[in-house]
């Protein structure tokens, strides 16, 4: 039998409404981001294009004795450093609970823990803002019981941050529970058996099964987490606006400001090439390191 | 231990962690219930001494929140459509078409997915000024109507669709079209659902790129309305928390309705990609 084929053209009539708006609204802006990054475009350029130079790469090297930009670069990396282990264990740790073979209501409670993460970020900010209020908020009263002195969450340099992390734990945990559940699901359950044969107790068998056999799901989620940590921008937006003394600045928060409160566009081009370039050695690094092990 | 215990244990431990998860939603809900200066106190209350709709109702009348939330469910319904029809189409053609480039057309699309979308938004932000699309519907929904992302979940699930089943439909003089809404849709719907699902929600949520684009007030979308809101109304707790019920409820319901196709939506990406 002759197999009929499809004509010439199909496809890119299939294709071309995708193509043409990747190409047009997302390629070409990236490439002409990268011409942004080396003019000195600002508000003025804004009405009038004839008065944009070419500054080489004069942006880039400003940025580096821009205090602002490196206080937003060690924020950031604050945030990704710490943020992103802990809500990875975090999310391994739900996991393995709702994973467990005797958990009651298991489906009940992996909607409940995923349901912070479908949950509006601009919303959910507004709401720990009110959680972390230093007088009437929940965690301090929570603190309290304990016996902890009320903390100024958002108020304190040192404290901004940590509030931050714990607002970001509390809503993305459940993102990767998901994909470790799905991750726990595939380990063959005679591993398990044989293990236990063996007469390994829980944590054994959590340390020379679970975690080996979870390796590439341990290596996938913590690229994602960290390229999404990178792009902290609406937590510090809402919740502290950069503060207290650009404690919590991020460098999205950074290049927003510079880019569309004060039009210097081309210096805020800049400071996003660099996030992508930490953001891809941050991916290749994790990627290489895991390799190494192996 | 008795098996009995353990799963005494385990239950414990889940209700637990199921009461931190909830905990701010839930006090979110209360505060939104009481009366005006009720949240100011110590010890906090949990729950509302008299329940007032008063805030739901100031949040309509004077702020002006139906608009808002016109607003975002015209904005994320229409780029639901438009991104399941593109990616859809896109998906399938990457999947079950043969012809030159394809390969490495893809191949290019999928490194593509590293760049951030930040990286674009200040041209973006310029091309869209130069084209009018500036504090428009249009320009906040362009960027949302293609993605990379869910042209690949399409392709990964449009492969299993037979060939002999388009052939076969091809052999009947069916033009491509018909083949794809006849034959092609009924197959990948559970993947196109899945797929509007995301789109959705992450419109819905979005909230830099409105921020950025829409520059006139009674064009905001909820959370840009409510960031907006909340930065202006630091004091009035209780009418915040009412605004951000309004926000997340939406997004909550069509989760529980359609968790199901959320949920593969994120394995399926997680472990082809």
């Amino acid at each position: 039998m002759v197999r009929p084929r499809s004509s010439r053209w199909a496809p890119w009539v299939f294709l071309a409404p995708a193509l043409v708006l990747i190409g047009v609204f997302f390629l070409l802006p990236v490439t002409a981001a990268f011409l942004l990054s080396v003019t000195d475009f600002d508000l003025y350029a804004l009405a009038d294009r004839s008065v944009v130079r070419f500054v080489g790469l004069g942006n880039y090297s400003n940025l580096l004795s821009n205090p602002d930009f490196v206080r937003a670069l060690r924020n950031t990396f604050y945030f990704v450093m710490v943020g992103g282990p802990l809500s990875i264990v975090a999310s391994l740790g739900a996991a393995l609970l709702v994973s467990a073979k005797l958990a009651p209501y298991k489906s009940f409670f992996r909607t409940v823990y995923f349901a912070p993460v479908v949950t509006t970020l601009v919303a959910v900010a507004v709401v720990w803002r009110y959680m972390l209020n230093t007088r009437y908020g929940l965690l301090n009263y929570a603190l309290g019981g304990l016996g902890i002195a009320p903390v100024d969450w958002l108020g304190d340099p040192a404290w901004a941050m940590p509030a931050i992390i714990i607002m970001a734990v509390w809503k993305n945990f459940g993102y990767n529970m998901v994909i470790f559940v799905a991750g726990l699901q595939n380990i063959p359950a005679d591993l398990y058996e044989a293990a236990e044969l063996d007469g390994a107790k829980a944590w054994h068998r959590f340390r020379h099964v679970t975690l080996p056999m979870l390796r590439p799901t341990l290596l996938f989620v913590s690229v994602i987490t960290l390229i999404g940590y990178f792009q902290l921008f609406a937590e510090p937006y809402v919740m502290t606006q950069g503060g207290p003394s650009k404690s919590t600045q991020s460098i999205v928060l950074l290049m927003y400001e510079e880019g569309f409160r004060w039009w210097r566009m081309g210096n805020a081009a800049a400071i996003a090439f660099v996030l992508f370039a930490i953001m891809l050695v941050g991916t290749a690094l994790q990627l290489l390191l895991r390799r190494g092990e192996e | 231990m008795s098996r009995a215990i353990q799963r005494r244990l385990l239950g414990t431990a889940l209700a637990v962690v199921a009461l931190v998860t909830l905990a701010p939603l839930l006090w979110m809900l209360s505060i939104s219930l009481m009366p005006a200066g009720d949240a100011n106190v110590f010890p906090p209350r949990l729950w509302p001494r008299q329940v007032t709709l008063q805030h739901y109702v100031e949040l309509f009348a004077r702020l002006d929140v139906a608009r808002y939330a016109l607003n975002s469910a015209a904005l994320s319904v229409s780029v639901t459509i438009i991104s399941v029809f593109i990616n859809g189409m896109a998906g399938y053609a990457f999947a079950k078409f043969r012809f030159a480039g394809r390969d490495s057309l893809y191949r290019t699309l999928l490194g593509a997915l590293v760049v951030p979308a930040q990286v674009a938004m200040l041209p973006l932000f310029l091309l869209m000024k130069a084209l009018g699309f500036v504090n428009s519907y249009v320009g906040v929904m362009i960027p949302g109507m293609a993605s990379i992302f869910g042209i690949f979940l399409v392709r990964q699930y449009a492969l299993s669709v037979p060939d002999d089943l388009l052939d076969a439909a091809r052999m009947d003089g069916a033009s491509e079209f018909r083949i794809f809404r006849s034959v092609v849709l009924p197959v990948i719907a559970p993947i196109l659902i899945t797929l509007g699902v995301f789109t959705f929600m992450g419109t819905w949520n979005d909230f830099m790129w409105p921020l950025i684009v829409l520059s006139q007030e009674e064009k905001y979308t909820l959370p840009v309305a409510l960031a907006t809101l909340s930065l202006e109304h630091v004091q009035d707790t209780e009418l915040m928390m009412a605004g951000a019920v309004l926000t997340i409820l939406p997004v909550l319901i069509v989760f529980i309705a359609l968790q199901r196709f959320y949920l593969e939506g994120i394995t399926a990406g997680s472990v082809k990609g």
